[in-house]
C-alpha cells in the first residue's frame, strides 16, 4: 500500500473533526472520498499533508511512519496537495506559481516540467507572465493542479476540484484527473460532485461526521442505496 | 533662500533612507508572520553600538562593519527562535507584546555590555563638506543615501530573483499554499528576522558618523520607520521607502522652518492623519480581499 491511515484521530481545539479513520491507498489507484459538508474530508487531507496535526493514529506512506512529519518533508517525499479554492499566489506570476511548485526539487529540470505543464494546459501559456490572481477560477484550477504536479508527486491529493467551476470545466477537470491516473499517478480525489467522482474513481469511501461509514468499488458506491440517498440525491 | 531648501532636503533625505530601511524591516517581518516588530530600533541601535564598541576595541572599520552586521543578524534570529517562534499558535498581539518586551530587555542588555554613553564612527570617506547650489552636502549623506539605495536594489533582486526570496514572498501571499508546495515556513519566519535585522544594523551604522548612538536610540528610530511603514501601507515595500522618505523630509522641513522642538512630533502627526484619513497607507491594498 503506497498510503496508509489507520485510526487516525484529529481535534480543531475541543472539537474532534476526525475518529477513527482507515483508508488505504494502493499506488495507482485513483480513489475517491466523497460525503456531506463538514464531514471532515478537508480535515483529513490537512492531516495527510501534514498541516493539522493528527491527534492520534499512524499516517503511513510507502512504509515508512509519516504522522509527525512536517509539511515540507511530505512533498520532498511526494505528497502533493492541490487545496480546497486552488490557492494560487495571485500577485505571482504563472511562471512563478509553477517555478515554486517544484521547490523541493533542487536541481530538477524545471523548463522539461514547464514545457510538460503546458503541453496538458494550453491556457496557462498565454497567461505565463501574468499574475496568477488575473486567471479565471478554471484556469486557476489548472494552474493549482500543475503547481501541484510540479513537485513529481507519487501521491496526489486534490480537494474540491470542480468547486465553483462551470459545467464544462468541470469535465474538463475530471478529464484531467483521469488523465494522470492513466499516467499511473496515484489520486486521493475528495469532492462534493460524488457522482462524478465515484464514477471515475477505482474505490471511494464515505465520510460522515469524522468517520468513514461505507467503503466499496467507485461503481458499487454508485449503486448503494444509502449513499444514492444521502448524497448523490436521487 | 533656496540654498537653506535644499539644506533641509538633505537632512530630510538622510534621516528619510534610515526611516526607509526600518519600515522595509517591519514590511518584511509583517509579510513573513503578521506581526510587527517593535525591536526593529533595537537592531539599528545594536548595529551602531556594536560597530563603535569594536572599533574601539581596535577593529579595523570594514570588519567591524561586517561583524555588526552578523551580530545584529544572529540577535535577530534569536529573538524569532527564542521569542516568537515558541508563541507560535498564541494570538498576533500577544506575539506583538513579546516584542516589545524583547526591545525593552535589548535596550537593557546593550547598557549592561556597552554603556549608556553616546558614541560615534569616523566618517567613512573624509568630513569635507561639498558644496551644493549653497547647500552644504557631507560625504557621509551621501554614504546613507547610497548604501540605503543599495540594500533596496539588494532586497529587489533577492525577491524577484531568487528562488528563497519568491518563497518568502509566496508564503506571505498564501501560507497554506506555500507549505503544500513544501517551503518550510520556519525557515521563512527566520530568514525574515534575519533579513530585517541586517536592514536595521546597516542603517544604524551608517548614520552614527552623523549623528551618533547610545542604547535608546532604537526607541525613535524604531517609531519613526514604523511610521513609515504605516504610511505607505503596512507590508508594502515600495510604500515603506516612501514612506520613510516622507516622514524624513516633512520632519527635516519642520524642524527648519518651524521649530526643531516639533521635528520628532511630525512623524506622530503624519501617521495620525493617515490613519484617519487613509487607514491602509498610500500603497496598501483595500481592507476586503477578493475569494
Amino acid at each position: 500500500m503506497l498510503l496508509e491511515i489507520s485510526a487516525l484521530t484529529c481535534h480543531y481545539g475541543r472539537i474532534q473533526a476526525l475518529d477513527g479513520i482507515e483508508v488505504a491507498i494502493a499506488e495507482g489507484e485513483l480513489v475517491a472520498l466523497v460525503g456531506a459538508n463538514g464531514a471532515g474530508k478537508t480535515t483529513l487531507l490537512r492531516c495527510l499533508s501534514g498541516v493539522q496535526p493528527a491527534s492520534a493514529g499512524t499516517i503511513r506512506f510507502d512504509g515508512r511512519d509519516i504522522t509527525r512529519l512536517a509539511p515540507e518533508e511530505r512533498v520532498a517525499l511526494g505528497i502533493a496537495q492541490v487545496p480546497e479554492g486552488r490557492q494560487v499566489w495571485g500577485p505571482l506570476t504563472v511562471e512563478d506559481n509553477l517555478r515554486l511548485g517544484a521547490y523541493r526539487r533542487r536541481g530538477a529540470d524545471v523548463a522539461a516540467d514547464h514545457a510538460r505543464m503546458v503541453a496538458m494546459f494550453p491556457i496557462l501559456e498565454t497567461k505565463w507572465t501574468q499574475p496568477a490572481g488575473t486567471l479565471s477560477g478554471g484556469q486557476q484550477q489548472m494552474l493549482a493542479i500543475a503547481r501541484a504536479l510540479m513537485a513529481h508527486p507519487r501521491l496526489l491529493l486534490l480537494d474540491e476540484p470542480s468547486m465553483g467551476l462551470a459545467p464544462l470545466l468541470v469535465a474538463e477537470i475530471f478529464r484531467t484527473v483521469e488523465a494522470l491516473k492513466a499516467g499511473g499517478t496515484t489520486v486521493f480525489l475528495v469532492e462534493q460532485n460524488a457522482t462524478a467522482a465515484l464514477a471515475i474513481a477505482d474505490r471511494g469511501y464515505v465520510l460522515e461526521t469524522g468517520r468513514v461509514v461505507i467503503t466499496d468499488d467507485g461503481r458499487a458506491l454508485l449503486a448503494d442505496e444509502r449513499v444514492k440517498e444521502a448524497y448523490l440525491g436521487l | 533662500m533656496f540654498a537653506a531648501f535644499l539644506q533641509y532636503l538633505f537632512a530630510g533625505l538622510t534621516s528619510g533612507a534610515i526611516y526607509a530601511l526600518a519600515g522595509l524591516g517591519f514590511a518584511i517581518i509583517f509579510n513573513a508572520s503578521h506581526v510587527i516588530n517593535f525591536a526593529q530600533g533595537e537592531f539599528i541601535m545594536i548595529g551602531g553600538m556594536a560597530t563603535t564598541a569594536l572599533v574601539a576595541a581596535g577593529t579595523p572599520l570594514p570588519l567591524a562593519i561586517v561583524l555588526a552586521i552578523l551580530i545584529t543578524m544572529a540577535v535577530g534570529m534569536a529573538l524569532e527562535k527564542f521569542a516568537v517562534e515558541p508563541a507560535r499558535g498564541a494570538d498576533v498581539t500577544a506575539i506583538i507584546i513579546i516584542t516589545i518586551g524583547a526591545s525593552i530587555f535589548l535596550r537593557g542588555a546593550a547598557q549592561v555590555v556597552w554603556d549608556k554613553e553616546f558614541h560615534s564612527l569616523p566618517a567613512f570617506s573624509g568630513e569635507t563638506p561639498l558644496d551644493v547650489a549653497g547647500a552644504t552636502l557631507t560625504p557621509q549623506s551621501l554614504w546613507v543615501v547610497g548604501v540605503s539605495v543599495a540594500m533596496i536594489v539588494l532586497l529587489w533582486w533577492f525577491f524577484n530573483r531568487t528562488l528563497f526570496g519568491k518563497a518568502m514572498l509566496a508564503t506571505s501571499y498564501n501560507r497554506l499554499a506555500a507549505q503544500l508546495a513544501g517551503v518550510a515556513v520556519k525557515k521563512v519566519l527566520l530568514a525574515s528576522f534575519a533579513l530585517s535585522a541586517m536592514l536595521g544594523a546597516v542603517g544604524g551604522i551608517v548614520m552614527t558618523p552623523i549623528t551618533f548612538t547610545n542604547y535608546e536610540v532604537g526607541i525613535m528610530l524604531g517609531l519613526k520607520g514604523f511610521s513609515a511603514a504605516v504610511l505607505g501601507g503596512l507590508g508594502n515595500g515600495m510604500g515603506a521607502i516612501v514612506g520613510g522618505l516622507i516622514v524624513g523630509i516633512a520632519e527635516a522641513l519642520a524642524a527648519g522652518y518651524l521649530s526643531s522642538a516639533y521635528k520628532d512630533a511630525i512623524a506622530f502627526v503624519i501617521i495620525l492623519l493617515v490613519l484617519f484619513f487613509m487607514p491602509n497607507g498610500l500603497f496598501g491594498k483595500r481592507g476586503s480581499e477578493r475569494v
